[in-house]
């Protein structure tokens, strides 16, 4: 009887021993794998349509950030070439308005007029025949010459843009020069007619000349540009 | 006493050896201790109420453990595995709680 009674006591213990032993192993196993490993087939077949459906967002947003960045990275680019554009045009319309100073290849003329026969017409063709020979831009006597620039005659001197100018005078144009000296030499032309009333005139052609002279830029009052172009 | 001795045994020895649960074992296992967890406290309680068994407590032990592994197993067989486990922790939580109010009822009288 009391053998039974300790037999049966072992084996509650050695359950007991089994309960713990699963209870520490299931413990360790549920610390140690993710949750993956022990899931169930439709648990899993959930979990892979959630990621799948996630994945497919993902891919759908990277792929507008991408097309967002592309269409940025192709506005910065055409800002850039927008500003090269912008900085030629800069460049381009100081020379003509004469805001800057200029240099390159072209011609110094210089008329000494002792008899003060010529009048501003004279200038006034020294500088068409400049603009016609495709002077780029050109000074007088230190006066640069711009899109209203006028001349006018005082008495016996010549006045331009408000300004007496004093002999010699001296034209320094920018341009090609073997066009714009040819121009100036054809016949009836700028040298004829000033030798012609006695003037000295000299021109010389050089690879490079510098305009230094500079306008003031106006803001124009009356003229605004019309954008509806 | 000596089957508390046991307990803290097996849980020793189960951190020490620390086995790998074979893949066929992982869903059974832990339905499995929860329904020897319920075995355990009825067989508590029954010491309490001076109306333990060896014999009703192995065989009680034995079948909960082994029911509780063919119900999921069954139910994972029918594609209701999960419902089936939940449905069986929630009746084994149930009897652990009742096991449990009775066993405090004798040790604090209340």
């Amino acid at each position: 009887m009391r053998s039974r009674r300790w037999q049966a006591q072992l084996t509650v213990a050695v359950l007991a021993a089994l309960l713990g032993f699963g209870l520490a192993v299931q413990v360790r196993t549920t610390q140690d794998r993710s949750a993956l490993g022990s899931a169930r087939p439709d648990d899993l077949l959930r979990i892979i349509d959630d990621l799948s459906a996630r994945s497919e967002r993902l891919a759908k947003e990277e792929a507008d950030l991408r097309a967002a960045g592309d269409r940025l990275a192709n506005a910065v680019d055409r800002d850039a070439a927008a500003v090269e554009e912008a900085r030629k045009r800069i460049a381009a319309l100081s020379i003509l308005a004469g805001t800057v100073a200029a240099h390159g290849p072209g011609v110094q003329v210089v008329v000494d007029d002792p008899g003060h026969k010529l009048t501003a017409d004279f200038i006034v063709d020294v500088i068409q025949e400049f603009r016609d020979a495709g002077a780029e831009t050109m000074m007088i006597n230190g006066h640069r010459v711009g899109a209203s620039t006028y001349a006018v005659d005082n008495d016996v001197q010549i006045v331009l843009d408000g300004a007496t100018l004093s002999q010699p005078y001296t034209i320094i144009a920018i341009g090609d020069a073997p066009t714009m000296a040819t121009a100036l030499a054809i016949p009836g032309g700028i040298v004829e007619t000033a030798e012609d009333k006695g003037a000295r005139i000299s021109v010389t052609q050089s690879a490079d000349v510098v305009v230094d002279a500079l306008r003031p830029l106006s803001t124009p009052r009356y003229a605004r540009p019309d954008s509806s172009e | 006493m000596i089957a508390f001795a046991g307990l803290l045994l097996g849980v020793v020895l189960g951190v020490v050896v620390n086995p790998t649960v074979p893949v066929w074992l992982e869903p059974y296992l832990p339905l499995a201790v929860v329904a020897a967890l319920d075995a355990v406290f009825g067989g508590i309680r029954a010491t309490l109420d001076h109306i333990f068994d060896e014999r009703v407590f192995v065989i009680s032990f034995l079948s909960n453990t082994l029911v509780a592994a063919l119900i999921v197993f069954l139910g994972d067989q029918l594609g209701v595995g999960g419902q089936l486990s939940t449905a069986i922790v929630v009746v084994l939580g149930i009897r652990i709680f009742s096991n449990v109010a009775a066993i405090r009822r004798h040790v604090f009288r209340a």
